[in-house]
């Protein structure tokens, strides 16, 4: 009986462990996505071709392809494990990607393989949304306003970039990773990776416009560690 | 005239069995039947295509019940996407122009009524007749494939523009397989059609009866033959220039796509070809196809208003002459579709004369028909008021010609509703009034019962008015500057103009409506109708003189004799008003 | 039923002419230097088409009103003269009438198309590209950078594929989605294609020409009066087409120059 006892709990302990690789309480990875040298300049976007967007700004907003923030931070990149953490399987909830006044929110969407992603829209305009996925099935779809979301998902790891087939300045990025240890860095480049096993892990950072970093991290029950990435900027 | 050995070499024993009778027929009779019931199969998709396009422009948020099930991603929610709307346009064009306006007044009336009124059992190529209606049917199908396939159908128009055509699926949805159906489509509908004019030709050329001299035929005869010449070199490029497109879009050639293009952020992997060509090619086509829509109405229309009106016209011969030379210059004129698109200017301005000058002969056709209706008497019935409502179309949708002939003038006009509202009046109306005249016609001779009279009148007046009430409108628009093929008017412009939009909405919805009193009456009459006698109309040509309908072979073994041209009408000293061509009575003085 | 069709026909010709007689549906004023000739031709040929139309339509009316449906053996005639005179009424009245509109036709196209832009035009590039129009200035140094088709990057709003990394000319482009433009000053428009088919349309100007993947093709025209007008896209170029829109904006010479420094303080 005992034995049997134990070994349910060791059966119980060992698939714990082994099936779920998000731990509460377990360590965490986080840090600062900066970038040295000079940015390219943001400019406006001159929606005039579609007033019903225009006007929802007083000022014109700019791209987003590259965001900083105070201390040369870097926004909207994408920092997650790619390496040593298991697969896992989708959560229920969706992700969901607005199209409102004629700009993708979020800039970055990530999600997870087979996660269904939502897309709605909230503008007076059709738009037609098109993932440029190379290595997930490739779809456009249009969006007329006042129809239901779009709803689908991709079964493959990839960074697809998003545009609208209608409104040439739209463009955003779908981030599709394996797992739930993803963060996307905030206005003052901060990132968080918490609920991560003991274990030894690649962390990559993606930014749309500077490419990727990979560095290496081992962690050892409950500790935090830092892990800081620098891009270098391109003035063009 | 040789004796009839050509006739008789043509000779075919009567048909046996369900298949040979109704389905694999070689009888001229049973492929004309097929080919008109394609065509009505055509003109009803084709019309309802054209009320989901409608009632999208002035109720675009408004769901369409049920829409989502026949397309899910071109209807989301029964609401019509922008590319939707294109590939329902696209369709609408392709089955009008191809299936039904080239289909039904020339494959569909010329294959009954050619050989019978040359006084001939049978066409000249009795397999290639029937194989040139399977070879249409092919077509249709394959073009309606179209409509289920997950990627739907192509975006681009009738006119199938370059690049947009050929880059293959980068340049949007229904630009993968849905293009490639529609190429393929076209494709075997050239072969179809090539197969049938070549039919036509020979016929007419080599199986007259004895003492039918080529101008002793019926004006409608001659429109066919006429109409044959130009399908046959017509269609002789447009089936290569689909085949070109096919391997652009597949075997990776460039003949219509230059370098450098970037569609859908991929940069195209071709090089070195023209969008101009394929226009070039398109509209050598495709203007003397209007041609081919439009003179086998002029030819019916002239018959069976010389009927009505128991007399002849002031001149067959110049009729004739008249569709001869609309036939010859309609091959000088092709660059009036392309004045705006980038060919050499000076072009543009060659183009123009021919195009102004065919006028001539359509003002001469027109001012004989009117001319010839004085001192007439006229019946009224459907076929003769479809037949007189044809001048009138004709005249308004030739009217707008004057304008978009002229470069300067289509720098304003080019791509406008004015040209809709052109080519809606004077090829689809005018050609669809000949078409209804035929039917009212010769329904009888075609089945053996009469159709209601009532019911046709009615469907006179109300398509009368209808078509009107349409395609007008579409004038004002273009004279303010609408752009067409737009799927909705979003600019600033376009505003204060919906309210005449849906007025033409209504309108449209409401002829189209109208004609279900003509299909309730075919299909009613052609089980209930009034039993047909050999001559209701006391016509005087050869289809007049055999039962209603035909026996398999036409004239039951034996060969007319013809001694007066078609048009003894009005003839001092005969018995009736008329003499029948093969009435050895003598003729007019 | 013959006589109802006479009176339907004269309600159906009068109701038609009713619009274009009352000046219901007519272009927008017209801003250009040479599009007045146009406006007259087509006035000449409205008045032409219309005067036949109307004839045409009422000359049918009457014939059918008069000769439908008559008594039984009632004795028939011909039109005095029969097809001859048809024939040649055609061939004297049309023909003269179209030919003239023809040659007299050529001088308004003349004008836009066989006369070049002025050495002193000032050069502007359009390109379109699925579904929007831009259009690029030379900047300070008075030469256009090179277009280089794999490096479009939207998503950076570099829509021409510019290389300002490499290549210098390009720095200072300016590219705006507005076509601003000085009043009474000639442009010469460039046009590019930057994908499939478009075309430039602007309804106040007068002007409308294809782009042609492939071809430099360009017009040149002179604005005369301020404001903004549309152009919008005419050529069938994919699901985006009826939205394809851009805004001319005719501006005083100072008023552009205020624009061209704003401008050229974002890049």
């Amino acid at each position: 009986m005992r034995t049997k006892q134990a070994f349910m709990t060791g059966v119980a302990i060992l698939a714990a462990v082994t099936t779920t690789s998000a731990v509460p309480g377990g360590g965490t990875v986080s840090g600062k996505v900066t970038y040295e040298g000079t940015p390219a300049k943001q400019k406006p976007i001159d929606m005039s071709k579609e007033p019903s967007c225009a006007k929802q700004y007083a000022t014109p907003t700019t791209t987003e392809t590259v965001v900083t923030g105070p201390n040369n931070a870097l926004e909207n990149v994408v920092v997650y494990i790619s390496a040593g953490a298991a697969d896992e399987p989708p959560p229920s909830q969706s992700a969901v990607f607005t199209q409102k006044g004629c700009r993708y929110i979020p800039h970055v969407l990530a999600f997870q393989v087979n996660q269904p992603l939502e897309v709605l829209n909230e503008d007076q305009t059709s738009h037609n949304i098109h993932p440029l996925a190379k290595i997930n099935r490739e779809w456009n779809k249009s969006q007329p306003p006042g129809t239901p979301p779009i709803v689908d998902k991709y079964d493959k790891m990839e960074f697809i970039p998003v545009k609208c087939n209608v409104h040439p300045w739209m463009h955003g990025t779908f981030a599709v990773l394996k797992n739930s240890h993803y963060s996307i860095s905030s206005t003052d480049g901060g990132f968080s990776l918490p609920n991560l096993p003991p274990g030894k892990y690649t962390v990559t950072a993606y930014h749309e416009s500077y490419g990727e970093q990979s560095q290496e991290v081992t962690i050892a029950g409950s500790e935090t560690k830092s892990v800081n990435f620098v891009f270098k900027a391109k003035p063009y | 005239m040789e004796e009839t050995s050509a006739q008789q070499a043509h000779v075919h024993a009567p048909p046996e069995g369900f298949l040979r009778k109704y389905v694999f027929s070689l009888d001229h009779k049973v492929i004309g039947k097929q080919y008109y019931a394609l065509a009505l199969l055509a003109v009803c998709m084709g019309m309802a295509l054209s009320w989901l396009m409608r009632f999208h422009l002035v109720w675009p948020t408004t769901r369409i019940p049920g829409l989502e099930l026949i397309s899910k991603a071109g209807a989301p929610g029964g609401i019509i996407t922008p590319e939707y709307y294109l590939s329902l346009l696209t369709m609408h064009g392709t089955l009008m122009v191809f299936f039904v306006l080239t289909n039904a007044p020339f494959a569909a009336f010329g294959n009954f009524f050619l050989p019978i009124q040359i006084g001939a059992e049978d066409m000249a190529f009795p397999r290639f007749n029937m194989m040139s209606f399977w070879t249409t049917l092919a077509a249709f199908l394959v073009l309606i494939l179209a409509f289920v396939i997950p990627d739907g159908p192509p975006i681009s128009g009738w006119t199938s523009y370059a690049p947009l055509s050929a880059v293959g699926k980068d340049a949007g949805p229904g630009m993968g397989w849905g293009m490639n159906l529609w190429a393929i489509s076209i494709a075997i509908f050239c072969i179809g059609s090539l197969l049938g004019a070549l039919n036509f030709i020979a016929t007419t050329l080599d199986l007259r009866a004895k003492g039918m001299t080529l101008m002793r035929m019926p004006i409608c005869t001659w429109a066919w033959f006429i109409t044959s010449c130009i399908a046959l070199l017509a269609f002789a490029v447009l089936l290569p220039a689909c085949i070109l497109l096919i391997l652009d879009r597949t075997a990776g050639t460039s003949f219509f796509i230059p370098s450098g293009l970037v569609v859908s952020d991929r940069l195209q992997p071709h090089s070195g070809g023209s969008p101009l060509l394929w226009q070039h090619l398109f509209w050598f086509f495709g203007h003397p196809e209007v041609y081919i829509a439009i003179l086998p109405s002029m030819g019916i229309v002239s018959h069976i208003l010389i009927n009505s009106m128991r007399k002849p016209l002031l001149s067959a011969r110049v009729i004739i002459y008249s569709m001869m030379s609309i036939g010859f210059l309609s091959w000088m004129v092709w660059g009036h579709h392309m004045f705006v698109s980038g060919m050499n200017p000076f072009s543009s301005l060659l183009f123009s004369f021919p195009t102004l000058t065919i006028t001539i002969p359509a003002t001469i056709m027109t001012m004989i028909w009117m001319g010839s209706l004085y001192g007439a008497n006229i019946r009224i019935n459907a076929a003769s008021l479809f037949a007189l409502g044809f001048i009138s179309m004709f005249v308004s949708g030739g009217v707008s010609g004057f304008f978009l002939a002229q470069p300067s003038i289509d720098i304003v006009l080019h791509a406008t509703y004015f040209v809709v509202g052109h080519f809606h009046m004077v090829m689809g109306v005018a050609s669809i009034f000949g078409v209804f005249a035929g039917t009212y016609f010769w329904f009888g001779k075609m089945t053996g019962r009469m159709m209601n009279e009532t019911l046709g009148q009615l469907h006179f007046w109300l398509t009368f008015i209808g078509t009107y009430c349409i395609f007008m409108p579409f004038h004002y628009l273009g004279l303010v500057g609408n752009v067409r093929r737009y799927s909705a008017f979003v600019n600033d412009y376009t505003g204060p103009l919906l309210p005449l939009h849906k007025f033409i909405t209504i309108a449209a919805l409401c002829t189209g409506a109208a004609q279900l009193i003509f299909i309730f009456n075919l299909i009613y009459s052609r089980y209930k109708g009034a039993p047909a006698p050999e001559n209701p109309w006391n016509g005087t040509t050869l289809e007049w003189s055999i039962p209603s309908p035909p026996p398999w072979n036409n004239f039951g073994g034996k060969h007319p004799v013809i001694y007066h041209d078609p048009y003894q009408y009005d003839v001092k000293g005969s018995k009736g008003d008329y003499i029948m061509q093969d009435s050895p009575e003598p003729s007019a003085g | 039923m013959g006589k109802l069709f006479a009176v339907v026909l004269v309600i159906i010709a009068l109701a038609s002419a009713y619009p274009i007689v009352t000046h219901m549906y007519v272009m927008p004023e017209d801003i250009s230097t040479h599009g007045h000739q146009i406006d007259e031709q087509l006035s000449d040929t409205m008045a032409e088409a219309g005067i036949s139309f109307l004839l045409a339509q009422f000359v049918l009316a009457f014939f059918v009103w008069t000769f439908a449906e008559r008594t039984v053996g009632v004795k028939l005639k011909n039109f005095p003269g029969g097809a001859k005179v048809m024939v040649a009424a055609a061939f004297i009245l049309v023909g003269t009438e179209v030919l003239a509109l023809g040659v007299f036709g050529q001088r308004a196209w003349a004008n836009v198309y066989f006369t070049p832009p002025r050495p002193d035009a000032l050069q502007i590039q359009a390109q379109a590209g699925q579904f929007a129009f831009y259009f690029r200035y030379p900047g300070a140094d008075g030469k256009f950078g090179a277009i280089h088709p794999d490096k479009i990057d939207e998503g950076n709003q570099n829509y021409f594929g510019l290389d300002p990394a490499n290549e210098i000319e390009s720095r200072d482009d300016i590219v705006s989605a507005e076509l601003a433009i000085p009043v009474n000053r000639e442009i010469h428009l460039m046009m590019h294609a930057k994908d499939v088919g478009h075309s430039f349309y602007v309804r106040e100007l007068r002007i409308q020409q294809d782009f042609v993947p492939g071809l430099d093709l360009s017009v040149h025209f002179t604005a005369t009066k301020t404001g903004r007008y549309e152009i919008v896209c005419t050529q069938l170029c994919g699901l985006g087409h009826y939205n394809m829109k851009a805004y001319l904006n005719v501006m005083a010479q100072d008023d552009f120059e205020k624009w061209m420094k704003q401008k050229a303080s974002e890049l």
